[in-house]
This record gives C-alpha cells, sequence and structure tokens, in this order.
C-alpha cells in the first residue's frame, strides 16, 4: 500500500495523490490562495484577470467559429456571411469574438496606464514590464490576421497596407513582403497562412500570459503607493478577498460587454467589411481597427515611406525599455507631482492620436498628429528621464498601513526605494 | 602537456557538434521557410491580351494581370505635351516619358501606389485625378502625372510599367 508512506496534506486522498506526484495543488494555493496582494491596491489591480478572461473568452469563441469558416478566397466572406445567418448562434459567437477583441484591447490598455502610472514596470518588474510588451505586440499582430479573414474591403485592403509596410525596407523588402504573401499580392496563399497564424498566436499569447503571472508574483503585485510590501500588515490574502474584488469587476465587465454585444454589435465595425474584398476598387477611406489607429497615425504623419514604417515600430519598441528611460527611483506617480501631468498628457495624447488616425490625413489633422507624434516619443526619450532627476518626489509613506493612517507626512523614510527589499 | 592537448580536444569537439548542430538546424528550417514564397502555379508567369480598339482618346481601362489591376490610357495630345514638358528637376523619382511608353497616346501602368499598395483614382472620368491630372491615390494622398510618375505625396517610386508588348496596332499583350 503505497499511499501509507505518502503525506496526507488534504482531507481529499486523490488531492494527495496528485499532489504527491506533481505538486500543482499547493502551487496553486500558493499563488492563488495565500498569495499576498497590497491592501491598497483598487480596482486598477483587476483587469490583469480581467484581460485572462477575455483571452480564454476569445480562444474559445474562436475554436468554434473556425468550425464553420472557410479559408478561401472564393468561400470566405459567404462562410462569415453563412455564420451570421444559418449557424445556431453564429451571430452570437461572431459578435463576441469581434467586441471581444475589442474590449480586449480597451482592459490591455487600462492595465498599460496602471503599470505606467503606477510605476510597476520598475525595479524589480522590469522583465514582466517586457512580456507585457511582447503581449501587446503579439495581440497586435493577432487581431490584424484575424481582421483579415472575413475577406471584406477593409479586410484585404488593411492586409495590402500593412504587408507593404515591409516594402519599405530597403534592399529585401520586396522579398520579404512576398514571402509573407506567398503570392505577388494578397491573395489565397496570403488568407491561408493568416488564418493558419491566428489560430496559433493566441495560444503562444496564453504561454506568454502565463510567464507575465509567474514573473508578478515572485517579487510580489505592485500597489498605488508604489511601494514595497514590508510586513504581514500590508496584505490580504488573494483568496478571498481579491477573488471577490476581482468577481465584481468582471460582472461590471459582463454588463457592459453585454450591453455593446446585444445591442450595438457593430459600434466598432467597420461598414465597408460588409462589402466582399475587390482586388480592383481601394475603398476611399482606409480605417484602421480603432485600438491600432494610433500607430497608424504616427505612420501617416511622416511625409516618407520608410520614415513612417521606423517610426511607428519605433514607437511600439520604446515600450520595452521604459524601464531604463526612467530615471526616478519612486514608482507611483501620486508622490510625483510633475512627471504626473506629463504622463496624463500622454494618455490623452495616445488618445488624440488614435482619434486622428481614423480621419484622413490632411490639413488639421495631419497637423494634429504631427504634434502627437512629437510629444509621443519627447515623452518617452526627453521627459522621462529628465524629470527623474529635476522633479522632488513627495514623502513617501513608511509602509502600505501607513497609507491609512494618514501615513507619508511624517515618515522619517527618504524617497530612495533602495533599502526597502 | 596532456592537460592542455585535451582541452584543445574538448574545444574542437564542442566547436565541431555545435557548428554542425547549427548547420543541421538551418537547413532543415529552410525548406520550411522556402515554402511560404509563392508557389510554382503563383509564379508560372500569366499573361493577359487586351482588346484596346474600343477605347476612346481620354479614356482608360483597368485589366486584370497577376492579381494585380493594370491601368491602359489612351493619352490626348494634352497629356502626352505635359507629360513630355516635365523639368527633371521636379520629379521624385526622375524618368523621361519616352522611357515609359512604346507608343506616344498608350500609357500602360500597374494601378497600385508605390507607398503602401492602393488603387488610386483616376480611372473614372468622374474620378479625382490629382493635381497633376494622372492619378490620386485616396489611402495617404499621393498624386501622379499622366505619365505615371510620383509628383507629391508618400509613394517613393513611379506607377510601375509591365512588360508588355504590341501584338497589333489594337491588341496590348501584358506579361
Amino acid at each position: 500500500m503505497s499511499g501509507n508512506s505518502e503525506p496526507r496534506k488534504y482531507k481529499n486522498p486523490v488531492l494527495n495523490w496528485i499532489e504527491f506526484r506533481l505538486p500543482i495543488i499547493s502551487y496553486f494555493e500558493k499563488e492563488y490562495g495565500d498569495y499576498p496582494m497590497p491592501k491598497n491596491c483598487n480596482y486598477f489591480w483587476s483587469f490583469g484577470a480581467l484581460a485572462t478572461i477575455t483571452l480564454v473568452t476569445m480562444i474559445v469563441s474562436g475554436i468554434f467559429l473556425a468550425m464553420n469558416y472557410t479559408p478561401h478566397t472564393e468561400m470566405a466572406f459567404d462562410s462569415v456571411e453563412r455564420i451570421m445567418r444559418d449557424v445556431n448562434y453564429g451571430w452570437l459567437l461572431r459578435y463576441i469574438h469581434s467586441n471581444g477583441a475589442a474590449f480586449f484591447f480597451i482592459i490591455v490598455y487600462i492595465h498599460i496606464v496602471r503599470g505606467m502610472y503606477y510605476g510597476s514596470y520598475k525595479y524589480p518588474r522590469e522583465l514582466n514590464w517586457i512580456l507585457g510588451v511582447f503581449i501587446y505586440l503579439l495581440m497586435m499582430a493577432t487581431s490584424f490576421l484575424g481582421y483579415t479573414l472575413p475577406w471584406g474591403q477593409m479586410s484585404y485592403w488593411g492586409a495590402t497596407v500593412i504587408t507593404n509596410l515591409f516594402s519599405a525596407i530597403p534592399f529585401i523588402g520586396e522579398g520579404l513582403k512576398t514571402w509573407l504573401l506567398g503570392d505577388y499580392t494578397v491573395g489565397n496563399a496570403t488568407l491561408n497562412r493568416f488564418f493558419a497564424l491566428h489560430y496559433v498566436l493566441p495560444f503562444v499569447i496564453f504561454g506568454i500570459v502565463g510567464l507575465h503571472v509567474a514573473a508578478v508574483h515572485v517579487h510580489g503585485s505592485n500597489n498605488p503607493a508604489g511601494i514595497d510590501i514590508r510586513s504581514k500588515n500590508d496584505t490580504v490574502n488573494f483568496f478571498p478577498y481579491m477573488l471577490i474584488k476581482d468577481t465584481i469587476a468582471v460582472c461590471v465587465f459582463g454588463v457592459l460587454i453585454s450591453a455593446v454585444i446585444f445591442f450595438g454589435p457593430n459600434l466598432m465595425a467597420e461598414v465597408d467589411n460588409y462589402i466582399p474584398a475587390d482586388p480592383l476598387v481601394t475603398p476611399a477611406h482606409i480605417v484602421p481597427n480603432w485600438y491600432l489607429a494610433p500607430f497608424y497615425a504616427i505612420l501617416r504623419a511622416v511625409p516618407d515611406k520608410l520614415g513612417g514604417v521606423a517610426l511607428m515600430f519605433g514607437a511600439i519598441a520604446i515600450l520595452f525599455v521604459l524601464p531604463w528611460l526612467d530615471t526616478s527611483k519612486v514608482r507611483s506617480c501620486n508622490f510625483r507631482p510633475m512627471y504626473k501631468w506629463f504622463m496624463m498628457l500622454f494618455f490623452v495624447n495616445f488618445f488624440v492620436l488614435g482619434y486622428v488616425g481614423m480621419l484622413p490625413a490632411e490639413g488639421l489633422y495631419l497637423l494634429i498628429a504631427r504634434v502627437g507624434l512629437v510629444y509621443y516619443f519627447g515623452f518617452f526619450l526627453i521627459i522621462t528621464p529628465f524629470i527623474g532627476w529635476i522633479e522632488k518626489p513627495k514623502t513617501l509613506p513608511a509602509s502600505i498601513s501607513d497609507v491609512y493612517l494618514g501615513g507619508g507626512k511624517e515618515s522619517p523614510l527618504p524617497a530612495s526605494q533602495k533599502e526597502i527589499h | 602537456m596532456a592537460e592542455n592537448s585535451n582541452n584543445k580536444r574538448r574545444d574542437f569537439l564542442q566547436l565541431s557538434t555545435v557548428t554542425i548542430g547549427a548547420v543541421g538546424t538551418a537547413a532543415f528550417i529552410w525548406p520550411f521557410l522556402k515554402s511560404m514564397n509563392p508557389a510554382e502555379d503563383t509564379i508560372a508567369l500569366g499573361t493577359t491580351e487586351v482588346d484596346v480598339s474600343q477605347i476612346e482618346e481620354g479614356q482608360s481601362i483597368t485589366v486584370k494581370w497577376r492579381g494585380k489591376p493594370v491601368f491602359i490610357r489612351k493619352r490626348t495630345k494634352d497629356e502626352i505635351d505635359e507629360a513630355k514638358t516635365v523639368n527633371m528637376s521636379d520629379l521624385k523619382d526622375p524618368e523621361e516619358d519616352v522611357d515609359r511608353v512604346k507608343k506616344d497616346e498608350w500609357l500602360v501602368l500597374v494601378g497600385v501606389c508605390t507607398h503602401l499598395g492602393c488603387v488610386p483614382l483616376g480611372q473614372k472620368l468622374t474620378d479625382s485625378k490629382g493635381e497633376y491630372n494622372g492619378w490620386y491615390c485616396p489611402c495617404h494622398g499621393s498624386h501622379y502625372d499622366t505619365s505615371g510618375r510620383i509628383r507629391k505625396g508618400p509613394a517613393p517610386e513611379n506607377l510601375a510599367v509591365p512588360p508588355y508588348s504590341f501584338l497589333n496596332d489594337t491588341t496590348i499583350k501584358i506579361g
């Protein structure tokens, strides 16, 4: 009887049997049960959980859509219409998937704003931030690939414009573009491979999300005060406190996304995509999805093909090095009287870039896009490093518990975070 | 001494193992990468024969060649003059009009904007032809002249001229 000598940690013998062979039960207990969360975390800290749930929803709805979708230029558009009209609840699956993509980006943008404002990207969570930027990059690629699949006018021309970006690269550009397309224009080979990649990338994202979560659990979550956990008094256990809090967030989110899915399913869709793809006619305005529009605005703001492409990719790449551009040791913008306002302006600027990215690139819109472009890069390359040197941060509270005792005012600790660890 | 020669032996073994591994991996990956390039049937150069006898002066037609639109315009006297009298220093991608046509009145172009691949407007009589009376790309605002040369906007190059020949006075073979 082998069981006799095995440790009996749990009442349930099945759990003990599994735990002895694969300590997965205690792992989940540690990471999702006893995991200490700073007790001052606000609802901004629910967006990681929301994003995970949305990712799973996207994967599940996507798999079921794929069961009825045909990745062929002659049949793709009709198969999507068949999903909408004939497949049982096909309309619901598709509206969940298309609006889910938009909401996924809303959630992730809020999640990124949280990380930037409260300085979650700083020591010791830099790698966590880098993994997050990877996820964001993969999300953009996946959504672009997925947008091609319905094979409407916007699908076709969006794919044409984006793949042509690669032809701007000197010498290898044209060859690279042809290699990506598998044809001289966006064609059946392109649709086939885009479908294959759109199917597989979410699972890659899922894997990186696993690393992203594991990495944040190493040093624990950041919090609105941006100071480290110093004692058990500073935290509450994930279960049940944060689980309940996240559940409320999920409920509110469910109400919002349902309202859109059922009452405005095409609010965020482009009408031109209900016209089948026509390689001979370009729509008057090629509009990107709103969540990619800020980068599209940057692309168009530059009057040079290679320059525009370089700055557009640069705008994403610069996010990777943010932890090293920021010279301040104070994490949370709540204690950074100057940077706080530049940070808020950065968010507004990003929103404005997205807005003009969906309008024609001419006149005033073009001017706004150019100003926005300058601020975008100026924020990272000039403001972020220099403010760290000249700004005098407010006094940080001695501990997270102190936040609730009106702490921070008489704290003897200097602003430096170095000795807290 | 024995120690030293043993180390060299180790280094050699390690280096050759890594090299063979790397070459093997690269050789293994190559077919996968290569499979993404256009297949043989896609490469097989399609040719399109077009009857242009019905096109009036000043009119354009669009035909499909290799999945791309090809513009064929029968230029008017004014358009030809305009294309021929341009100062080369005004051009972003300088090219003489004579180098872009086989017969002065017939202009044959690949109708794909060299910026990001949209199809420029200017084929229909009601279309905007841009500031240089040729074509105008609505996507990002590139203007082409009556020889299909880029004059204004983000596109880096002139509209491409596909390989073509006149089979007789009224038939053009593209490709």
